[in-house]
């Protein structure tokens, strides 16, 4: 091969499209400009999509990857560039999305001297990225960038930084991409299950009388949902999956029964509670699913497979710990697993769901319109298809509960970090993999005004995107916590909100604002048939709380469920009593 | 008992950053951290004592060192047989007239006086943290003005496997990886 001399602009460009990445989020500034005017030469290799804000970068190259499975990019520059992309790092990190952010640094020969934008971005995103480099040789740069990638998307997945001074770009060098890693002595290899795992796995689940799977968004990332279904259904173990863990395992399968936690399904909650067994399956027992720890799942013993070992015996003490990948383990655990029954158990279950479904508010007939209802509809209306995307909130919850996913990858969500404004420019990502599918945006009117800014990134890509702003003129969430924890002392929830139809005609967007359940469907086949982008402003019931729930500090099954009867959403004086 | 770990990383700008940034992030109590050159070029080994009692996050401290990039290998020698040592140095403001007792003490201690000028006294010893303390508090009398100390640094007795010996590559085999890690640090 001719021998090709690039400069480190121009390098960058080669290693991201030799990763198989095509698609770049990102936006310009000095210390990355030469960068930026070597990306004319890689057109048609890459395409750039230029943001509106650094944040949106990180949450579209997040959202993509979640998409798609493939790890996300985003560019900026240094100081505030860098600083922006920090949040989106943080929410990447917290659910392990591979990632690489790629930013400008000041030249070499200045950094210290708090030169012009200069921020110590390598020392900033210590505790939001996996691991992240700051290159000062140009001899470094491919290899460096070789093993952004790998580190990104090996073991636990998670972001990466590289942060690149400016005079790096401008220098040249003969260009050699490594085809394999360079040494990385400090990888950690998961070594799986022994035989002894094998069969104590094997061992514990005959002993139960019932078990219970805990399916978290490691079954996504190990692509399990096959493993995981078989072995549900030898030996008849239902299923709860986290809110990561949505999609991974299909809604409609009869083993599955929704979701667990602060926000999830009581049946499950209380199946947790009585099991005998846990089989936590990609999954680290955030505060979110665990309730009060000391109380948590009481009677029954515990395995854990999971990919991190640092999340292992982490908040809950586990019986049989196995370091290793999902998928792996669990076809290794087949073969030796005997068929089982568990009717008893999974009859236990129906009974508890049962009780609880009367409860609901999709089968209650309501004045206003609720915001289930719109989600409950938006399902319905996409047949269980669309890829979702939800922002964080009453609507995250909602939709979790009303939207059934039946495959893994159509729900992206902010779970760990829960950042506001991460649904428009994830789902604007998620529109660069998904050309197929149908995707929806689902957005409180609260989280919506933190990342509005990047409609114009919509517009301007003519992004394939459905937005949805469930709006109750509140921060739902933070209300339903004042209502609930506070006295209904409101303060600061309250929030006013734009012309969201006026302002997406800005954007020279035809939008809909809908108010009755009746025009939900009818308006959605109207956005549905818009090309680009489209935006529905739903006004929902304003006081509408999210049931059932876990109070913090309360013990799993201890959940708080939907009054009966209850016009206006208030909680009745007695549920406020069960509260305290 | 404290927790004593012995870490082989590589030499590369802001390691030491991140290993306090992780122990700050995680709500870890780190007593002390010594690190310097090994005998492997490019690969630094580290003593680090962590002020956990608890099994279950010890092994959290363990499993978040060893999963920084940066880390090579990680050993928890908590309860091995090791041989640790402190360095200290020691400035007393003592003049000549009190110079034969403080001879006396400072042998005593298998100390050594490595400075003497017109009032003050450097005395130096490298032993185990309880030697140190006895001797800090025995000089207590002699108006000490100054102390500097290092933190723990542990060597495992017995045979070096071979580690670093041949390619860095290599470590799995002792002081790095051990499935049975896990269990160790369960109840």
């Amino acid at each position: 091969m001719d021998k090709r001399i690039l400069t480190g602009a121009e390098i960058i460009w080669e290693c991201i499209a030799k990763e198989g990445v095509d698609v770049v989020f990102g936006y310009p500034g000095g210390a990355i400009l030469p960068a930026y005017d070597a990306l004319e030469k890689y057109r048609d290799k890459i395409h750039h999509v230029l943001v509106r804000h650094e944040q949106g970068a990180t949450h579209m190259a997040d959202g993509y990857s979640r998409a798609s499975g493939k790890v996300g990019v985003a560019m900026a520059t240094s100081g505030p560039g860098a600083t922006n992309m920090i949040t989106g790092m943080a929410t990447a990190m917290m659910d392990s999305v591979p990632m690489v952010c790629i930013t400008g640094q000041v030249p070499s020969s200045v950094i210290g001297s708090d030169a012009f934008q200069e921020i110590d971005i390598t020392g900033a995103a210590i505790p939001v990225t996996k691991h992240n480099y700051l290159v000062m040789d140009i001899n470094e740069l491919a290899d460096t960038i070789k093993e952004a990638f790998h580190v990104a998307r090996s073991g636990r997945p998670g972001p990466v930084l590289v942060d690149i001074p400016k005079d790096i770009q401008n220098q040249s060098i003969e260009f050699n991409y490594p085809k394999s890693l360079i040494d990385m002595p400090g990888e950690v290899k998961p070594p799986g299950a022994t035989e002894e795992h094998l069969k104590t796995f094997a061992r514990m689940i005959e002993e139960a009388e019932r078990p219970f799977i805990l399916a978290g968004h490691g079954i996504i990332m190990s692509e399990a949902t096959q493993t995981v279904i078989e072995l549900s259904e030898q030996v008849n173990i239902p299923i709860g999956t986290t809110l990561l863990g949505i999609g991974g395992v299909p809604a409609s399968h009869p083993l599955v029964f929704g979701m667990m936690g602060m926000h999830g399904e009581t049946w499950v909650n209380q199946a947790i509670q009585e099991a005998d067994l846990l089989i936590a399956c990609g999954m680290r027992f955030d505060d979110r699913v665990t309730g009060k720890l000391e109380n948590y799942s009481p009677n029954s013993k515990k395995i854990h497979v999971e990919i991190d070992p640092a999340e292992i015996n982490k908040n809950i003490n586990v019986d049989l710990p196995i370091h290793g990948d999902l998928k792996t383990v669990l076809t290794q655990v087949l073969p030796l697993v005997k068929k089982q029954d568990n009717r008893p158990w999974l009859q236990k279950i129906d009974g508890w769901r049962s009780d609880s479904k009367g409860k609901d508010i999709i089968h209650q007939n309501t004045d206003a319109l609720m915001a289930a209802q719109v989600i409950r509809k938006i399902w319905e209306g996409t047949k269980g298809d669309a890829l979702i995307v939800t922002d964080v909130g009453q609507h995250q919850m909602l939709e979790a509960q009303y939207y059934e996913h039946e495959d893994p990858r159509t729900l992206l969500t902010s779970g760990g970090l829960g950042t506001m404004g991460f649904s428009l420019p994830a789902g604007i990502g998620a529109s660069f993999y998904e050309k197929d599918r149908e995707i929806w945006i689902i957005v409180g009117d609260g989280s919506f005004q933190m990342t509005m800014t990047e409609l114009g990134t919509a517009v301007q890509e003519n992004c394939n995107i459905n937005i949805a702003i469930i709006n109750n003129g509140y921060l739902g969430m933070v209300r339903q916590w004042q209502e609930m924890f506070y006295n209904a002392r409101y303060s600061e929830t309250p929030i006013l909100s734009p012309d969201y139809v006026k302002l997406a005609g800005a954007y020279g967007l035809e939008a809909y604002k809908v108010e009755e359940l009746k025009d939900v469907i009818p308006t959605m086949r109207k956005a549905q048939k818009q090309q680009g982008p489209s935006l529905i402003e739903f006004i929902v019931e304003k006081h509408d709380v999210v049931y059932p729930m876990v109070p913090t500090g309360a013990d799993l099954h201890q959940m708080i469920e939907r009054p009966l009867k209850e016009s206006n959403g208030e909680l009745t004086q007695e549920k406020k009593e069960s509260i305290k | 008992m404290k927790q004593t770990l012995i870490a082989l990383v590589e030499d590369k700008p802001g390691v030491l950053n991140r290993i306090a940034s992780l122990f700050r992030r995680r709500n870890f109590n780190i007593d002390s951290l010594v690190v310097g050159k090994s005998e492997k070029k490019g690969i630094s080994r580290m003593t680090i004592v962590a002020n956990e009692v608890d099994r279950r996050k010890r092994g959290n401290i363990y499993f978040n060192l060893l999963n920084l990039v940066n880390v090579v290998a990680v050993k928890d020698v908590s309860e091995l047989a090791c041989v640790t040592r402190e360095f200290i140095f020691i400035k007393v403001h003592a003049g000549p007239e009190r110079l034969n007792e403080l001879n006396l003490l400072v042998k005593k201690f298998g100390a050594r006086i490595v400075d003497m000028g017109l009032e003050t006294v450097i005395i130096e010893t490298a032993d185990e943290k309880e030697v140190i303390d006895e001797l800090v508090e025995a000089l207590q009398p002699f108006n000490i003005t100054e102390i500097m100390r290092t933190g723990k640094i542990s060597m495992r007795r017995g045979r070096t496997h071979k580690v670093l010996s041949e390619k860095i590559n290599a470590t799995a085999e002792e002081v790095n990886w051990q499935p049975e890690q896990i269990h160790t640090y369960h109840n």
